[in-house]
């Protein structure tokens, strides 16, 4: 049966969505859409095909907007979207996640909701506040965000989340209890003797291999790792790589060994692209060995980075590989990152990418 | 100015509600005649006329949102400022973004 391949991107000025076939030659680009908010991060429901996009406004507030159309009319809602009378308020939805009949949403400042009626209502899992570490926690850069939520394909109860400057924290129980995650992860930043504390740790993106839920690769400020235990100890796979530092991270859909990272320079040097060199880094052996490619991606001049959200694969056969930079390009390889198409530029800077196959 | 006075009984006022806002809600009317006693009040009567209205304009500070102005009669309010029947009230957007 042919499929169309639908690329849910975010950026600051607007959701967009590319509509392209299983070919990935040909693409077809719609938007801006959700009234050109700053929208971090597109979904689908890959049952229903309903696509939701969650933002915030500077005006208006955060939302999570709907569209059961591919697109073509949206609502928004965020009835429940709400920290209790007096705390500061919620700015911005920053990460969905679909999973065993519901949605989640991460916000700013970090926290963590549920809806079960379509993001029509949301109910605020509330024990993410009452972790006893909750007080301590320092925004980066970006603000105190909780950019990346995972769960078991399985099993409904297990939650990781990723929350930058504060780290991974892992629910045994759908939210109810928290636990923080960071066992082996560095702060580069923090004093020599403090540099492996419980939490503190800046997460960038997580990423849970396919079919084997307690393996996740992690993205961070400091170093690239991998985890055996789903995330209760973590393994440094940064040797080979050309930098310890990047956005975002990505899993092949069938092949758990197999992983993507977009390192740039570091973090004080601009946050490009090494060189000024595109290279996606793909690894086959779970992070032991990294291979750069490079086929169709610019070698010269390429200022650049990749937000953490703003990779993704889709689930063909040869898998797709996207990606969009901060600078509004949007890069295509169909066959598994050998080769690389440039499929847009211009769009305001990209926060996230993400894919939908639909049966044509 | 602090503004603590309470009004009891509901006004009737005119309400002037800025282009952006309306774009979000298909069904609203960028000029609406409503009655209610406070600023708070109209913002709950705008919500229940166009379910999610209110938390467009107003956050759990609790406050009107940083970056939204709402004007009684060219001053401008916060959520307790009262209503005088026909008073006119405008809801803007502040200069923001870039």
């Amino acid at each position: 049966m042919p499929k169309n391949v639908h690329l849910l991107v975010g950026t600051n000025k607007g959701a967009f969505i590319f509509d392209g076939d299983s070919n990935r030659q040909s693409w077809t680009l719609r938007g801006p859409f959700c009234e050109a908010w700053p929208i971090n991060h597109v979904v689908a429901d890959g049952d229903n095909g309903t696509i939701y996009a969650g933002g915030g406004n500077e005006w208006f507030g955060p939302a999570v907007w709907k569209s059961t159309d591919l697109g073509r009319s949206w609502t928004h809602s965020s009835a429940g979207l709400v920290y209790a009378e007096g705390e500061t308020p919620i700015n911005s939805v920053w990460s969905l996640h679909h999973a065993h009949g519901g949605l989640y949403a991460g916000v700013q400042p970090a926290g963590l909701f549920r809806s079960t009626d379509g993001s029509e209502t949301w109910r605020h899992l509330d024990g993410l506040q009452k972790q006893p570490s909750r007080a301590e926690w320092m925004p980066g850069g970006a603000g105190l965000i909780l950019h990346h939520i995972l769960t078991d394909p399985t099993d409904p109860a297990p939650i990781w989340i990723g929350i930058s400057a504060v780290g991974v924290f892992y629910s045994s129980d759908g939210g109810e209890t928290w636990e923080p995650r960071n066992r082996g992860t560095r702060q580069d930043y923090a004093p020599e003797g403090q540099r492996y504390p419980e939490f503190g740790q800046c997460v960038h993106s997580l990423a849970m291999a396919p079919g084997m839920p307690d393996r996740i690769y992690q993205q961070n400020h400091c170093g690239m790792y991998v985890s055996e235990d789903g995330g209760q100890s973590w393994d440094s796979m940064e040797a080979g790589l050309p930098s310890t530092f990047g956005f975002p991270s990505a899993t092949h859909p069938r092949d758990p060994d197999t992983v993507y990272l977009i390192p740039l320079n570091g973090d004080v040097l601009g946050r490009f692209v090494p060189d000024a060199k595109a290279a996606v880094w793909r690894s086959k052996d779970r992070g032991r060995t990294w291979h750069d490619l490079r086929e169709g991606l610019p070698q010269d001049g390429a200022y650049f980075g990749v937000l953490r959200q703003a990779m993704a694969t889709d689930a063909l056969d040869p898998a797709g590989i996207y990606f969009g930079t901060s600078t509004g390009s949007v890069y295509v390889s169909g066959d598994e990152g050998e080769s690389w198409d440039r499929i847009a530029e211009h769009l305001p800077t990209i926060t996230s990418i993400e894919t939908l196959v639909v049966e044509n | 100015m602090p503004d603590t006075s309470e009004a009891t009984s509901p006004s009737r006022v005119t309400v002037m509600l800025t282009h952006a806002l309306v774009r979000l809600f298909p069904d609203a009317q960028t000029t609406v005649t409503l009655e209610a006693a406070t600023v708070d009040g109209l913002l709950n009567e705008l919500d229940r006329r166009w379910p999610g209205m209110r938390d467009r304009l107003a956050d759990t500070s609790p406050g009107i949102r940083r970056h939204i102005n709402v004007f009684v009669d060219g001053k401008k309010a916060m959520l307790s400022t009262p209503l005088q029947e026909g008073s006119e009230v405008y809801v803007l957007t502040a200069m923001s973004g870039g």
